[in-house]
């Protein structure tokens, strides 16, 4: 069950906000406040029982239900919502000044009013600073442009997991700022769903003289998880890391993080293409050791092998 | 029906909103309906102190005082002026910016006060709409453990120790830092103040702090130097990128496209048996030069410098005896 903690805060706003919105729908308040229509509803059974002392009729709120609408007949003297706290107005303050500091996201000029706005009302705050900016990207202006003049792009795009480059045609939705970094999501026809295509990775991009038209079922993703869910059709990995090779694990999304002696850690990390963890366990030389699966060290044994051969073939005059 | 402590705790906000004095903790208990239930004077008064946290927590601005010319002796009250949300009015525009910035985090705390944030504009009659649509979304994660605690401490002017590990490659080592602000740059959190220990400014990653942040010493007691650009410390904290060096390769034709993306290809040459591009590459430092090229196995080959074309091919014969 819900905590007070969570109802209370709820409970002293809804007076407020009915009254300001004689005669709304049950659903609409609902709505805005996150619950079911039955959750609401109680919230309404439990206020209509509550009031000034006396506690008589004409002491409690009093509310009246008109089909599906409600409207505040008697307040009580809760006439207005209570302050924002200072998690709240620090959630909210710090997000404005990010969006007012950060060119090409949203109207600068709406931001600053609202910022002002809403730090008269609840305050400074000050220590949390949020930097937006991304790294630079070239694909930027034209990614930018295509999402203001919806039209379709094509792309040359070099996917790290199947390490290929290849030329496709998207539809874009939108543009994600996500951990540092710029990502477009879009249709891409070829692959016939929704992408998220990080713009480091666009090689080059042209503006096509036809509409963006994703397909009414296309929806941007979730992305409040994290930009990388774990899929059924992954495998996992298990590996022990030396201190050398530990940033890996903080670079890489993992499931586990066990630590060992000496400062080593063992992870377990999910991937899609074994060649792209083959380059990974590959590059970490002796700072990693293969627990699971089998088959992805002896690939990676075997590579290694294959790799010293070709380097003695290509300088026959060296010896070891 | 025993009346529930959401009920009593509703009454009770209005009881002391409507009371221009001070009441008295046993009027309160025999006017807000609740209280008489509890069975004796102290399952009442830990039933009250619970209620007064709670009401404190929440941010009610609960008054103790002393009414004078009444000796009904020390009680409750709440400021209207200081419990209502003064007026604030947002055209359209501004009330989307306030949608745009409430939905920024990925956080269950961070999103949950903007949400309740939120709350309280709808009803001081905001019309803030739940789903806008944006063409450019920023979304900043906030899921560290640490961050809260050390945003806490910042507001409160309070020094923290933590234990932080420096690198991902080195030992955690415990630290006390006087925190001036907490930063988001790139993606990362960062803790930003004077370091105690080594008596000048640092910044810490927040994700590399290993276990819990505490506080030491009184709130208050940490002084913020005036005019100071956090993001600017932190940023300039980074160090200068590593020095790039050339280098020149083969590459199986067709294959090392990662690395092509930075290479000019010379000529065509064939080894052993296979075809493939001679190309010059500028990389990164040594470290990952070295990782990125073994990692591309049999489908790189370094040509030089010498140091490299060993540095990869001692980095193969580890990877190729790790399991033989």
């Amino acid at each position: 069950m819900e905590g007070v903690g969570e109802r209370l805060p709820r409970l002293l706003a809804l007076v407020p906000y009915l009254l300001v919105r004689p005669g709304v729908p049950i659903e609409e308040v609902a709505a805005d406040f996150s619950v079911t229509v039955r959750q609401l509803r109680r919230d309404l059974e439990l206020l209509w029982m509550c009031g000034l002392p006396g506690y008589g009729p004409g002491d409690l709120i009093d509310l009246s239900f008109e089909g599906d609408t409600v409207t505040v007949t008697f307040d009580a003297g809760m006439r207005r919502p209570l302050r924002l706290s200072r998690a709240e107005a620090t959630a909210l303050v710090v997000a404005l000044r990010a969006l007012a500091d950060t060119p090409g996201v949203a109207d600068t000029g709406s931001v600053r009013r609202a910022l002002a706005k809403i730090e008269a009302a609840a305050g400074q705050t000050d220590g949390v600073v949020l930097g937006l900016a991304t790294r630079e990207e070239a694909a930027l202006a034209t990614v930018r442009d295509s999402l203001d003049h919806r039209r379709a792009l094509r792309i040359r795009y070099y996917t790290p997991s199947r390490d290929t480059v290849s030329e496709r045609v998207v539809d874009p939705m939108r543009l994600l700022l996500v951990e540092g970094r710029s990502y477009l999501e879009a249709w891409c026809r070829a692959a016939d769903e929704v992408r998220l295509f990080r713009l480091d990775r666009i090689e080059h991009v042209t503006t096509l003289d036809e509409p963006a038209q994703p397909p009414p079922h296309a929806r941007p993703a979730d992305v409040s998880a994290g930009l990388f869910r774990a899929r059924p059709d992954q495998q996992i990995a298990v590996l022990t890391l030396a201190p050398d090779a530990r940033w890996v694990a903080e670079y890489y999304p993992i499931d586990e993080l066990i630590e060992g002696e000496g400062g080593t850690a063992t992870v377990r990390m999910r991937y899609a293409e074994t060649d792209w963890m083959v380059r990974l366990v590959l590059g970490l030389g002796a700072d990693v050791i293969i627990r699971d699966p089998p088959e992805l060290a002896a690939a990676v044994a075997q590579r290694a092998l294959a790799a010293l051969r070709r380097s003695s073939a290509a300088a026959p005059s060296q010896t070891d | 029906m025993p009346t529930s402590r959401a009920e009593r705790l509703v009454n009770l906000v209005i009881c002391l909103l409507s009371s221009r004095q001070y009441l008295p903790a046993e009027r309160i208990r025999r006017i807000v309906p609740g209280y008489a239930e509890a069975a004796s004077d102290e399952a009442f008064s830990r039933m009250f102190e619970r209620d007064k946290a709670e009401l404190r927590d929440l941010g009610v601005p609960l008054e103790t005082g002393r009414t004078p010319g009444f000796d009904a002796g020390e009680g409750y009250r709440i400021a209207r002026r200081d419990y209502e949300l003064p007026d604030i009015d947002l055209e359209p525009d501004e009330a989307a910016a306030v949608a745009l910035a409430a939905r920024l985090w990925d956080s269950p705390q961070l999103a949950g006060a903007a949400h309740g944030a939120v709350l309280k504009l709808r009803a001081a009659g905001v019309e803030v709409d739940p789903e806008p649509s944006m063409v450019v979304e920023p979304r900043v994660r906030a899921t560290e453990p640490a961050l809260i605690p050390l945003i806490t401490a910042v507001q409160e002017g309070q020094a923290v120790t933590f234990v932080h590990r420096r690198h991902p490659a080195v030992l955690p080592a415990p630290r006390t830092l006087e925190p001036w602000g907490v930063v988001s740059w790139r993606g990362r959190w960062y803790v930003v103040g004077h370091d105690r220990d080594r008596s000048a400014t640092r910044c810490f990653r927040v994700s590399r702090i290993v276990g819990p942040v505490r506080t030491v010493g009184p709130a208050g007691a940490v002084q913020r130097p005036a005019g100071i650009d956090l993001l600017k410390v932190v940023a300039g904290s980074a160090g200068p990128p590593p020095v790039a060096h050339t280098a020149r390769l083969w590459l199986s034709s067709g294959r090392a496209n990662g690395l092509r993306r930075y290479a000019k290809v010379l000529g065509s040459m064939t080894v052993d048996g296979v075809v493939g591009d001679v190309v010059t590459v500028d990389l990164p430092g040594h470290d990952v030069a070295t990782r990125w090229i073994a990692g591309l196995g049999p489908d790189a080959v370094v040509l030089e410098p010498a140091e490299l074309a060993d540095a990869v091919r001692a980095r193969l014969a580890a990877a190729a005896g790790a399991v033989g």
